[in-house]
């Protein structure tokens, strides 16, 4: 992964751009030292580093605003940061340009439950969410797994998943409104607290955009009551076609399980290793099935879902008959990252999405890799929705293994495509799947995009490098070929 | 107007090409039933992708189904109901709202004006089941934007920008999109009442609880009456109603849970269960208003509802309130666009979705938006469509 070669015209410019931020935002709001730029130097993809010229801390929208409105005047490239949970690279800085972390945007704004609402800054975590309003029984849905660090603006630049997205949807679904500064430093608000803002719907737009559009300065997500009951069962299966069978059965039976989850033999033995939740060590595949809402809809659809399970060959069955066993069939599932973290050095966490029924054949294709790699791998699987998470192992310390890893990596997802797939289902592109986006898109796709990209951001100083494998000037991008004197079509169809 | 038929994505890419060519502006449609929303265009050349119909994929199992843009809502519908499975997003036949014949619309349509029936607040609206799409651009140019499976951020999701672009950013030719299943069984609560403050407060109460309600409602006297229950016509006044749908032993409990928590003791009420299916389909449909040459649709936070339709019944609007009071359709003779608009300053949108074309040629259809987010539209339009070839002048009143 090359990032785009630095501007020395911008690096000579060091002193003055800082000084320019220090006019804007005062006193410890902007960093500029080595040493306290390094906590900045990388996200959660922590593999690729960069130190950039400084990072500006703004508590304003305001400020926001007169730092992008500089940034665009004077052509220095700006990367937003949430909390820095990004798992691809979304905001890793830029040497030539600048950090614009969002961190003091950490207020709760506005609960309201008559219209069950929550208006939040944008560095206010995902838990934090939910923890506001909990004490009458709401909480937020999208649940990524870093919910406990990761910030409901980054969530809104990444559209973040979680395992509960297949019954309550994913950011997207999930949120109302936001206001937002644009690359030229204009303050706009997209929705609110009603549905559907009308025109075109810019705030899908956003969402999922990764910081390539706008800073999100405030967000208005929609909150729901908590569900009186959850129960899970765990089923071991002797075949991953055996554990996909049963998962499309169930969803084929009418049931949108809270949460669906599957692992391989090396997830459930290192999960098993590490916490002892209690899982078969004889099978090829664990489903965890969770259904919550009232209780007697959970104690009637638990049944069937044992029962499907059973018609489908499963060797496991077990129903959580207490909350703490629900907890414990899920503790290994959480577990899985630090689980395989441990009986390895390191390891390299994929999200590719695939077409469920194609399965058997994606895990059976990535064992052949592994071999011919020479690294383990092990899957933990969002089933309901098809997203897989496999887990390569390496050491980092041994030559070429993170680049091994990479490649590696780069099968799986071109698999993941090759079957109808897609290159990431929650973790974004980042830098990590840039240069995977031809497989998956072609030319004419990904310039339809990047003229989006130039809509907003005609000098594209927002996040540059990141999701489009090229930079193009927008000026190109805009041009039109249309071919002169062409025969209108005579002899198609009309009436 | 005359129409292009164009059997495939790559004939369409041609005709818009040649359109291009020329400059020569084209309408975008399916069977046209929906023309009469938006502000008028009169374009002599329109390209219909009727032609471009039928399913390509369905899965049950993976909650998928792709067809072409042209493919009738009805086909979808049927082919989902043999498997019990559903639009969750339940779109009206809105065609019937500009005087077609009921069953007219396509499911490029169904994603282009982005129309959500009763479940929108609970299920979301079209633009949240779009998963993918293959559209030809404004340039001429065939793309597509998402892919087959739910959860998939790779690139923009040009799939929201296209849902509700009325054609005026690219020609739908090939749609994939979520399907879920339909619930087994299906119940509504009506609860009788004179305060529509009241009633809107209940409906907003019942929607704050875990008993996961599916369709709020609020039908004034007038509304009841035309609501093709005898039950709710009787009553003479208001009624507030809540839905609850899914499996039968869980729609009984939670609809005790309802009457409990909603209503206490304190208002006459009575359960729905035959009846609700078509009952939440006059709704949808807004057949439980009077026929009236304008319809506006505001949207607000369900608080403000019932302080807007008391001023738009002093406005002389018939009316009825949907998603918890937060959306309400109104029908009125004339449209008394700054009275209405102004209902709205506070935050939310209210859409002229019919008027007689005169009157639509005066005054936005659409939301005005303020200056960044206008000019910032113009240049998402312009980067799809920069000749001004698809739908010009649909969105926006020409200044």
């Amino acid at each position: 992964m090359h990032m785009p070669p630095p501007d020395e015209g911008i690096l000579a410019r060091r002193e003055e751009i800082v000084a320019a931020l220090r006019a804007i935002v005062p006193g410890e709001g902007v960093i500029a030292d080595q040493v306290g730029l390094r906590p900045y130097e990388c996200d959660a993809l922590s593999a690729y580093r960069a130190v950039p010229i400084a990072v500006v801390l703004p508590s304003t929208v305001e400020e926001v605003s007169a730092v992008l409105a500089w940034c665009h005047r004077e052509k220095v490239k700006v990367v937003p940061r949430g909390a820095g949970t990004s798992l691809s690279g979304g905001s890793l800085p830029l040497v030539d340009g600048i950090v614009l972390g969002m961190g003091k945007f950490n207020r709760i704004l506005d609960i309201d439950f008559e219209n069950r609402t929550v208006t939040a800054q944008p560095g206010v975590t995902n838990l934090g969410i939910t923890k506001a309003v909990e004490h009458a029984g709401f909480y937020y849905a999208p649940d990524p797994s870093s919910q406990i660090a990761c910030s409901i603006g980054g969530n809104i630049a990444e559209n973040s998943g979680g395992v509960h997205c297949l019954k309550y949807g994913l950011t997207t679904n999930n949120v109302l409104g936001i206001e937002m500064v644009l690359p030229t430093g204009e303050i706009v608000r997209l929705g609110g607290k009603h549905l559907d803002s009308e025109g075109y719907d810019l705030l899908g737009l956003m969402t999922g955009s990764e910081g390539l559009l706008g800073v999100v300065t405030e967000v208005t997500v929609r909150i729901l009551q908590k569900p009186p009951v959850a129960r899970a069962v765990l089923m071991g299966f002797a075949s991953s076609e055996q554990g996909g069978d049963t998962v499309a059965s169930i969803i084929g039976a009418g049931i949108i399980p809270g949460g669906l989850e599957m692992m391989d033999r090396p997830a459930i033995q290192a999960a098993e290793d590490f916490l002892h939740a209690g899982y078969p060590l004889d099978v090829e595949a664990l489903l965890i099935c969770e259904l919550d809402g009232p209780e007697v809809e959970v104690n009637h659809l638990i049944e069937t879902v044992a029962g499907i399970a059973r018609q489908h060959g499963a060797t496991t069955i077990r129903v959580s008959q207490s909350e703490e066993e629900r907890l414990l069939f899920w503790a290994g599932r959480k577990a899985a990252f630090p689980a395989v973290g441990r009986i390895s050095p390191d390891y390299y966490c994929m999200d590719g999405t695939i077409p469920r029924a194609r399965l058997a054949e994606v895990l059976a294709g990535m064992q052949e890799m592994s071999k011919r790699y020479g690294l383990r791998v092990a899957n933990v699987f969002h089933a309901g929705d098809g997203n897989l998470h496999p887990l390569i192992l390496f050491d980092a310390n041994k030559p070429d293994e993170l680049q091994k890893a990479e490649a590696f990596g780069s099968d799986i997802l071109k698999l993941c495509v090759e079957v109808g797939g897609v290159l990431t289902g929650e973790h974004g592109v980042g830098v990590e799947k840039r240069d995977l986006m031809p497989t998956m898109f072609t030319e004419a796709d990904l310039n339809q995009q990047i003229r989006v990209k130039c809509a907003f951001d005609p000098e594209q100083i927002l996040n540059p490098g990141k999701v489009f494998p090229k930079l193009h000037r927008c000026a190109e991008m805009g041009r039109l070929h249309v071919s002169g004197g062409r025969v209108p079509f005579a002899d198609l169809p009309r009436f | 107007m005359e129409l292009l038929l164009p059997q495939s994505l790559a004939e369409a890419a041609d005709m818009v090409a040649a359109a291009l060519a020329e400059e020569r502006p084209l309408s975008v449609l399916g069977q046209g039933g929906k023309l009469g929303l938006g502000q008028p265009t009169a374009q002599p050349v329109g390209l219909s992708t009727r032609k471009l119909s039928g399913i390509t994929l369905y899965e049950p199992g993976e909650l998928v189904l792709s067809c072409g843009a042209g493919t009738p809502l009805a086909e979808i519908e049927a082919t989902l109901a043999e498997r019990q499975q559903q639009l969750a997003f339940e779109p009206p036949d809105a065609s019937t709202w500009y005087g077609a014949a009921p069953g007219q619309a396509t499911m490029g349509g169904v994603f282009a004006t982005n129309l959500a029936g009763p479940r929108r607040f609970k299920a979301g609206a079209p633009r949240d089941h779009l998963l993918g799409v293959q559209c030809v651009t404004g340039r001429g140019e065939a793309i597509k934007t998402g892919g087959r499976v739910v959860k998939n951020v790779t690139g923009y999701d040009l799939c929201k920008l296209l849902s509700g672009s009325f054609g005026t950013l690219a020609v739908m030719g090939h749609v994939t999109f979520k399907v879920l299943p339909a619930p087994e069984c299906v119940q509504t609560l009506a609860i009788f009442g004179e305060d529509l403050a009241d009633l809107a407060a209940r409906l907003r109460k019942a929607a704050g609880t875990a008993f996961e309600i599916s369709g709020a409602a609020l039908l004034p006297a007038g509304a009841a009456g035309r609501s093709g229950v005898d039950a709710l016509r009787e009553s003479g006044g208001a009624v507030a109603l809540l839905r609850v749908e899914g499996v039968r032993p869980s729609v009984e409990d939670r609809m005790q849970g309802l009457i409990s928590e909603v209503v206490g003791r304190s208002l006459p009420h009575l359960v729905l269960a035959e009846e609700s299916i078509a009952l939440w389909q006059r709704i949808r449909d807004l057949r439980v208003l009077p026929d009236r040459p304008v319809l506006w649709r505001l949207s607000v936070a369900p608080t403000e509802g019932v302080a807007a339709a008391r001023a738009l019944t002093n406005l002389g609007a018939d009316l009825f309130l949907d998603q918890v009071g937060g959306q309400i359709f109104a029908v009125m003779d004339s449209p008394s666009a700054a009275e209405v608009r102004a209902l709205v300053a506070g935050g939310g949108h209210a859409t002229l979705l019919r008027a007689p074309d005169a009157i639509r040629s005066t005054i936005p259809v659409f939301q005005p938006q303020p200056a960044p987010l206008a000019s910032l539209a113009v240049r998402v339009k312009n980067a799809f469509d920069p000749r001004q070839i698809l739908e010009p002048g649909r969105m926006t009143l020409a200044a």
